[in-house]
């Protein structure tokens, strides 16, 4: 029989909140974290809206308690936070005593810093520290090494779907016997690289966006961290663990359609969604809550919305996007939502799908409007849908 | 959690593409870094496609469709790419016409060439294959995750057989860049003639390489990948040396059971020392062969290194120019490849060969 | 403006990388958009976009007008003639 996979821990930070109990005031009080750019130097100041995590990179060391200093990346930073809290929330004060691994996301990497030193890169020395902190393994590894992780490391970038890919990559490592415990997530700060980058794709809305509303304009971006702890069923015995949940289903597939587009019939988004209900041996009907992608862009929600109608019929579960609290985290944003999949279990919530106002006309179900603070949920399923039709799709049940 | 090698698509800075088994000729590189030979991609892709991807991007959709072919196949149950530095050059381009452009005006097609997984999608998209998706990218751990997820789906049996792949460029600003690290040579070297050096550094380079991995064996399979394992910063040289009899004893055999050994060699003279002093505990007048000499240094290499294992093991022959010392006897059964950057990321890679 | 179409022909080969087309490969009053026509995609709505802005000094400011100014070579040449800054 496969090994069951439960979480242990959880860690995250984004606009809305430096950890989980930030996080939930935040959802509770309906309070988003977009607003103006201002950590990053960009023309777009002022007139794209962003989710920032509200600490600089400064406030980052110190809530941390390391000493600042050269060749840090933000992603590292932002990193490093979600993953400590993971591993406190899980109890965790002896890395060693079970073969553990890291499987951090990011596309980003130390591009935060990279895009300001690049000329500098070329024509002196002044910046060198920062070379080698530009590509996606420096934050995992920094991370691991300030964890003491060693055991098994890797790194994966499937643009928005990334660490929801890290989370079902962490649980095969458990299940197939190769690890007993992975903190798997994934790490994301804003740049003015891939800012421009989503501006040149005119997917950008230049008001918060409005995720499965009609009137939709775009995405809004974001950034943050987060990490979860899965534990296999012998870690949990043996140390008599609190379980917040187990992830008992995980599907990812392919759109195969178009670079930066879904199709119009979601066929991944439908095949992701698919695979997980089959992995949890759970019918559509069993789900209570769907934590869609959700971006805000015509596409996606277009996408996803006829992919949930084709999976669930009749019969769709409340269903909620909350990039409309964090922004688009990108890398990040399915450990995001993960960790929001595992804290709605916890508290019987159904998260507000903000800022919507007039249905879709393509799709015959809306979207949640109102907070829900007494819902029964057992299964929740998680949506993360990626650049290069990269769809991953998670189930996290009540233990 | 074995998987057999039955397709292989290695583009590489030899003559490797389109030919079965090893190239006769090798190709010298004087420069600063070893370059891909890029076949006749217009065979492989359309025109509507390719215009949109970049070099490397050409090479790895060719990579792809040379391993189908080699394996027989159209459609891969899964595809996974590990690449360490993703596509460089058109991060490069759009960084700096973010910069130089002050962000407007800017091509999004290179945005989206620059996300790392940009190959393996457009695979996805040439395949039209809406199966399991995903890239690695982990400096030199990048291929070998990908190996092991790979692995992992035809033991799940959620996959019966899997298009993988390594795949890394370098570009002339990357060079100059990561040169300022202090890891490429100062001096001149013949890159055929880089694993006699003794000074410091080495010398970049590049590959696009595919396998097609199969649960079984079959008529096109080259060798069995019977187990791929890393290891992260260890301690110390006695503990690397336990970590590799670990991972032998694991799957049953002893150092004395390889037959050859194929080492990530790169003639940077602290980095080759890793190897020997282990080796000199452990491995013991072995039969040794190099690789990098002939695709140089990225953090994909060994798949280059595992094209010309599973040749080895499928024709019997050890080229000699791979040949380091101790010329092995025939047949050669059981071959160990082992690579490290910088001490840090180390992989282990169990190659044998199918017994009928 | 038979002039600005052989022009524009040569700066959207170039532009959107399309090797192994000629300008006399492209029809004047074909659609540029879709099967049956160049096939171009949205990528290249977005890039044309930015053509017209870098060569011409004109803005779209809602990518959607693209769909008519767009439609073929002699539409977008006409469209460059009436709103082209001096």
């Amino acid at each position: 029989m496969e090994k069951r996979v439960f979480i242990t821990g959880i860690g995250i930070i984004t606009g809305i909140g430096n950890n989980a109990d930030e996080t939930l005031n935040s959802v509770f009080a309906s309070h988003s974290g977009i607003g103006e750019i201002i950590h990053v130097s960009t023309i777009h100041k002022g007139s794209i809206p962003v989710s920032e995590v509200k600490c600089n990179n400064a406030e980052l060391f110190h809530l941390l308690g390391i000493p600042e200093k050269e060749g840090i990346s933000r992603t590292f930073l932002l990193g490093l936070m979600a993953a400590k809290e993971a591993l406190k929330t899980s109890g965790i004060t002896d890395i060693s005593a079970w073969k553990t691994g890291l499987v951090s996301a990011t596309t980003v990497g130390g591009m935060d810093k990279s895009e300001l030193y690049y000329q500098d890169f070329l024509k002196n020395d002044f910046h060198n520290e920062y070379i080698d902190t530009h590509d996606c393994a420096d934050s995992t590894e920094k991370i691991a090494d300030y964890l003491g992780i060693s055991d098994f490391l890797t790194t994966i970038s499937t643009a928005c779907s990334s660490s929801a890919n890290s989370i079902m990559f962490g649980a095969r490592l458990i299940k197939n016997g190769k690890l007993d415990r992975v903190i798997a997530g994934g790490t994301e700060c804003l740049s003015k690289f891939h800012i421009s980058g989503f501006h040149s794709l005119q997917i950008l809305d230049t008001q918060p966006c409005k995720p499965f509303d009609e009137n939709r304009q775009g995405l809004t971006l974001g950034e943050g961290a987060a990490y979860l702890i899965l534990e296999s069923e012998e870690v949990v015995k043996a140390e008599n663990k609190e379980v917040l949940c187990e992830l008992t289903g995980f599907g990812n597939a392919c759109e195969a359609f178009h670079q930066t587009a879904s199709s119009p019939e979601g066929t991944g988004a439908v095949l992701a969604m698919q695979k997980a209900l089959a992995s949890a041996n759970l019918n559509p009907s069993d789900i209570d809550y769907i934590n869609a992608h959700g971006t805000g862009t015509e596409n996606n929600d277009l996408s996803e919305g006829v992919a949930i109608e084709t999976v669930f019929g009749s019969h769709i579960p409340p269903v909620s996007s909350t990039k409309a609290f964090t922004g688009h985290t990108t890398s990040a944003a399915g450990a995001v939502e993960a960790v929001l999949s595992v804290l709605a279990i916890k508290n019987h919530l159904i998260y507000p799908n903000l800022n919507f106002q007039t249905a879709m006309k393509e799709l015959h179900f809306l979207p949640v409007k109102n907070l829900i603070t007494d819902a029964k949920i057992n299964h929740v399923l998680s949506n993360s849908f990626g650049f290069g039709g990269n769809d991953t799709s998670l189930i996290f049940s009540r233990y | 959690m074995k998987a057999y090698i039955s397709g292989i698509g290695n583009i590489s800075p030899q003559k490797t593409c389109e030919q079965k088994g090893f190239p006769e000729e090798l190709v010298e590189y004087t420069g600063n870094f070893l370059q891909i030979i890029l076949p006749d991609y217009k065979l492989y892709i359309d025109l509507m496609a390719r215009r949109r991807m970049g070099r490397i991007i050409k090479a790895g959709v060719s990579a792809a469709k040379i391993c189908l072919n080699d394996a027989g196949a159209t459609m891969p149950e899964a595809i996974i790419t590990g690449t360490g530095l993703g596509c460089i050059e058109d991060t490069e381009r759009f960084l700096s016409s973010v910069l130089e452009n002050q962000e407007r005006l800017l091509n999004p097609a290179h945005f989206m060439q620059s996300t790392y997984n940009t190959l393996c999608s457009q695979i996805a998209i040439q395949l039209s294959c809406t199966n399991y998706n995903n890239t690695f990218v982990h400096r030199a751990f990048s291929f070998e995750s990908a190996l092991i997820d790979a692995m992992m789906l035809i033991a799940e049996e959620r996959a019966g057989n899997v298009l993988v792949g390594g795949v890394d460029e370098i570009t002339a600003n990357h060079y100059a860049i990561s040169g300022k690290l202090g890891i490429w040579k100062k001096e001149t070297v013949s890159s055929l003639h880089l694993l006699e050096s003794s000074t410091e550094g080495t010398i970049p380079g590049e590959g696009a390489a595919y396998f097609f991995l199969t649960a079984q064996p079959v008529d096109t399979s080259y060798a069995c990948l019977t187990d791929v394992a890393t290891f992260y910063k260890p301690k110390t040289s006695a503990q690397m040396a336990e970590n590799i009899q670990k991972f032998l004893a694991k799957n049953g055999m002893t150092s004395k059971d390889i037959d050859l050994l194929m080492l990530g060699f790169n003639g940077d003279v602290d980095s080759d020392e890793v190897y020997n002093r282990i080796c000199n505990q452990i491995f013991d007048k072995k039969p040794t062969t190099a690789y990098k000499h002939l695709c140089g240094e990225f953090f994909t290499s060994t798949s280059f290194a595992l094209s010309m294992a599973s040749a080895i093991l499928k024709l019997q022959q050890v080229p000699e120019y791979m040949l380091i010392k101790n010329s092995p006897e025939l047949p050669v059964r059981n071959i160990l490849v082992w690579n490290h950057y910088h001490n840090a990321e180390h992989s282990l890679l169990l190659v044998q060969r199918i017994e009928k | 403006m038979e002039e600005l179409i052989a022009k524009l022909k040569e700066q959207i080969i170039a532009e959107l990388n399309l090797e192994d087309v000629k300008p006399e490969d492209i029809n004047d009053d074909s659609p540029l958009f879709g099967e049956g026509g160049l096939g171009l995609d949205s990528i290249d709505a977005l890039e044309l976009i930015v053509l017209l802005e870098k060569n011409y000094g004109i803005k779209i400011e809602d990518p959607k007008e693209g769909k008519t100014i767009f439609y073929s070579i002699r539409t977008l040449a006409e469209y460059i003639t009436t709103n082209k800054k001096a």
